[in-house]
C-alpha cells in the first residue's frame, strides 16, 4: 500500500477547537540535518535521497534511539525549490540503480516517497505507519504531531528533502513556453503577465507600505539581523559556503526583482534535509535530548477572494491564525519568549508576527520594531534562527531552531535576553500554513 | 509587449472568445449574485456549478496596487524589463482584480488609485487579451 496523504482532519484550522487534546503529550528529540549544497553535483552519493538518507540517520542517533525504536515516517514527498525535470530529459539510470528505486525513477532525485527510504534504510524494520505531509516541513510536523498524539504511531521520524538543479528558478516549463493554456493565462500564478515569484508578497508590501507609512530600507535591520543568526547556524548554506554578514548597504543596493522586492528579500534555492524524532511525552523522557514539547498545532488555509490576497485579507487571516496558536495552546502571546515565523520572503515576516501580537504589535508596527534591539541577546528576539534569509530555502531552520533552543543546544545562537520556555514556528505563507508551538515544559 | 499566447480550454473558452470580440466578461454566479475570477468549475461560495454565467463588465476599474518586474521567469517578457505589473479592481465589485502591464504608463509611475479602461492586445499566437489603460 503506497503512503497517503494526511487528511484534512488531522490539521486544526478553525478558531473555537479549544486546548488541543495532546498538548504536552508529544515531543520533538532527536534532530539531524544533511550538509547543504547550492545544487545537485549528479553524483548518486549526494542526491535528494541521500542526504535524506542521512539526515534520518543522524536524528535517530541524535535521539539515542535504535533503528528498530522507530515505528512511523511522516515526510513531505514534494522536493522541489522551483526545479524542474522536463519530460524527455534523460533519466541518469547510474544514478537510479546506485539506490534500491521504487516504480519511479525519479524517487529519491527529484521527488520522495516513503516506500523509497524504507527500501533504503533496511535498518528501519518496524516502520507501520507513514504519511505524506505535503507542502514543507510545517505540514509534515503537524501531521507527525497529530499521529503520535492520536497514538498512531509512538517514536516516529519526520522529514523534509529539497533537490535543487541546474538552472534558474522557475524558468523552465511552462515559463520557457510559446502557448499556455487560457486557465493558466489568467490565473493566480505564474501567468502570462509574468510576475516573479515574489510578486505577491511584493504587492502586499508595498500596500502595507502606503497605509502605514512605511518603506522598504526599513527591513535592513532584520535582514542583517537574520544573516547573522544565520551565520551562526552551523546547518546552513551561508554559514556553510559563504559566511558574508549583510550588510544594510549590501541589502539597499541589491537588484529589484519585482520592486519593492529585492534580491535578498528572496530566498536562495538549496539541497538540504532535516529530519527530527518524534515520540510520546513518555518515550521522550527516556531518551538521549531533553524532550521539547508541543503544546498545539494551528494551521491557516486562508483564500484570496480573486488573483492576489489584499492586505485586509492578509491580516485578518494572520490574526486568525494567531488566535488558533495561543487558544490551542492555553497560552497568550505574553508567554512567547521568542517566535520563529517564516520568512521566505522577507517582506511577509511582519504579517506573521503583528498577527501573532509578538510583544504586544499591532497591524503596521513591526518594521518600527525593527529598528530597536531584536537580536538574540535582547529581550525581543525577532527570528533566531535567522529562518530562510539566514540559511537558505529549507522553511525549516526555524523549527530546528525552536528545538534546538529549547533543548539548551543552540551553541553560539542561543537567545541570552530570554530564558528560552515557549516558542512558536511555522509557515509558509501568511495565507496558508501550519504552525506549531513548542515548550521545554509539558504545560 | 507580446504575452505568450493562450489557447483556450474548456473552463476559459467564452472568456477567451469575449475578448476576441473585444468584450470583457467574467464568471457569475446567478444564485448568489456574486463575480468570481479566475475562472472555476463552482461558485466559490456555494459550490454548485449550476449557476454560473459569463457576465458582461463595462470595461472600467481602478488601479489597487502595482510592482515593476525587473527579473520575470517568463521568457517571452526578459528584453521588455523592467515593466509594471499593476493590479486592478473592476468598478462593479472591486474584489474582482485582473492583471495589467498598464500600456502607456511609464515605468514604476504608475497612479495607485486612478481609473483604467479595457483595451484588447493580441498575444504571440493571436489570441486577444483583456489589458488596460489609464482613463482620460
Amino acid at each position: 500500500m503506497t503512503t497517503q496523504n494526511a487528511p484534512a482532519s488531522f490539521y486544526r484550522t478553525t478558531e473555537g477547537l479549544g486546548v488541543w487534546p495532546h498538548k504536552g503529550k508529544v515531543a520533538a528529540v532527536g534532530i539531524g540535518h544533511s550538509p547543504t549544497a547550492r545544487r545537485w553535483d549528479g553524483t548518486p552519493e549526494n542526491t535528494m535521497g541521500a542526504n535524506s538518507i542521512l539526515a534520518l540517520r543522524r536524528a535517530i542517533e541524535d535521539a539515542g534511539v535504535s533503528p528498530d525504536q522507530i515505528d512511523g515516517l511522516v515526510i513531505d514527498p514534494v522536493t522541489t525549490t522551483g526545479a524542474h525535470w522536463d519530460a524527455g530529459d534523460p533519466i541518469p539510470m547510474d544514478v537510479v540503480n546506485y539506490y534500491n528505486p521504487t516504480d519511479d525513477p525519479l524517487d529519491g532525485i527529484a521527488k520522495l516517497s516513503c516506500e523509497w527510504l524504507l527500501k533504503n534504510m533496511p535498518e528501519l524494520t518496524n516502520v507501520k505507519f507513514t504519511m505524506y505531509g505535503t507542502g514543507c516541513m510545517s505540514h509534515a510536523i503537524v501531521v507527525a504531531a497529530q499521529a503520535v498524539g492520536d497514538g498512531l504511531t509512538n517514536t516516529c521520524l519526520v522529514l523534509k528533502s529539497w533537490h535543487n538543479l541546474e538552472g534558474r528558478y522557475n524558468q523552465a516549463g511552462v515559463s520557457a513556453a510559446e502557448d499556455v493554456s487560457g486557465s493558466y493565462a489568467i490565473g493566480p500564478g505564474r501567468t502570462i503577465w509574468g510576475p516573479p515569484g515574489c510578486f505577491g508578497t511584493a504587492l502586499q508590501f508595498a500596500e502595507y507600505c502606503r497605509k502605514y507609512g512605511k518603506s522598504h530600507d526599513m527591513m535592513a535591520p532584520f535582514m542583517a539581523n537574520s544573516r547573522r543568526n544565520g551565520l551562526l547556524f552551523p546547518e546552513g548554506y551561508w554559514a556553510q559556503h559563504r559566511p558574508e554578514q549583510l550588510t544594510a548597504e549590501d541589502y539597499l543596493a541589491a537588484r529589484w526583482i519585482a520592486k519593492p522586492a529585492s534580491l535578498f528579500d528572496n530566498d536562495i534555492p538549496v539541497m538540504v534535509s532535516a529530519a527530527y524524532l518524534f515520540a510520546t511525552a513518555e518515550r521522550a523522557k527516556d531518551m538521549k535530548q531533553k524532550p521539547v514539547y508541543i503544546l498545539n498545532h494551528a494551521s491557516s488555509r486562508g483564500t484570496a477572494r480573486s488573483l492576489t490576497p489584499t492586505l485586509d485579507e492578509i491580516q485578518a487571516e494572520t490574526g486568525s491564525t494567531g488566535r488558533k496558536i495561543f487558544e490551542g495552546a492555553g497560552i497568550t502571546a505574553d508567554d512567547l519568549s521568542f517566535e520563529n515565523m517564516y520568512d521566505g520572503f522577507a517582506l511577509f515576516h511582519q504579517f506573521h508576527i503583528e498577527g501573532l501580537g509578538y510583544r504586544g504589535m499591532k497591524f503596521g508596527d513591526a518594521l518600527d520594531f525593527y529598528q530597536t534591539d531584536i537580536s538574540i541577546e535582547g529581550p525581543n528576539p525577532v527570528l533566531p534562527s535567522g529562518g530562510n534569509i539566514g540559511s537558505g530555502r529549507s522553511r525549516f531552520w526555524m523549527h530546528t531552531d525552536c528545538i534546538q533552543q529549547l533543548q539548551g543546544r543552540a551553541g553560539a545562537r542561543s537567545v541570552t535576553g530570554v530564558k528560552p520556555e515557549i516558542a512558536v514556528s511555522g509557515g509558509p505563507m501568511p495565507m496558508g500554513g501550519n504552525f506549531t508551538v513548542w515548550s521545554a515544559s509539558p504545560d | 509587449m507580446v504575452k505568450q499566447g493562450v489557447i483556450p480550454d474548456d473552463l476559459t473558452k467564452p472568456f477567451w472568445e469575449a475578448a476576441n470580440e473585444e468584450r470583457l466578461v467574467i464568471q457569475n454566479c446567478t444564485a448568489c449574485n456574486r463575480l468570481q475570477h479566475p475562472p472555476v468549475a463552482t461558485c466559490r461560495q456555494c459550490g454548485s456549478g449550476d449557476n454560473l454565467e459569463w457576465k458582461g463588465m463595462s470595461g472600467r476599474a481602478k488601479i489597487y496596487n502595482y510592482t515593476v518586474v525587473y527579473d520575470t521567469p517568463i521568457r517571452m517578457l526578459q528584453d521588455n524589463q523592467p515593466f509594471n505589473l499593476a493590479v486592478v479592481m473592476l468598478d462593479e465589485d472591486p474584489g474582482i482584480q485582473m492583471y495589467s502591464h498598464l500600456p502607456g504608463t511609464p515605468v514604476d509611475e504608475v497612479p495607485v488609485g486612478a481609473s483604467v479602461e479595457v483595451i484588447f492586445e493580441a498575444t504571440a499566437n493571436g489570441q486577444k487579451v483583456p489589458e488596460w489603460r489609464v482613463a482620460g
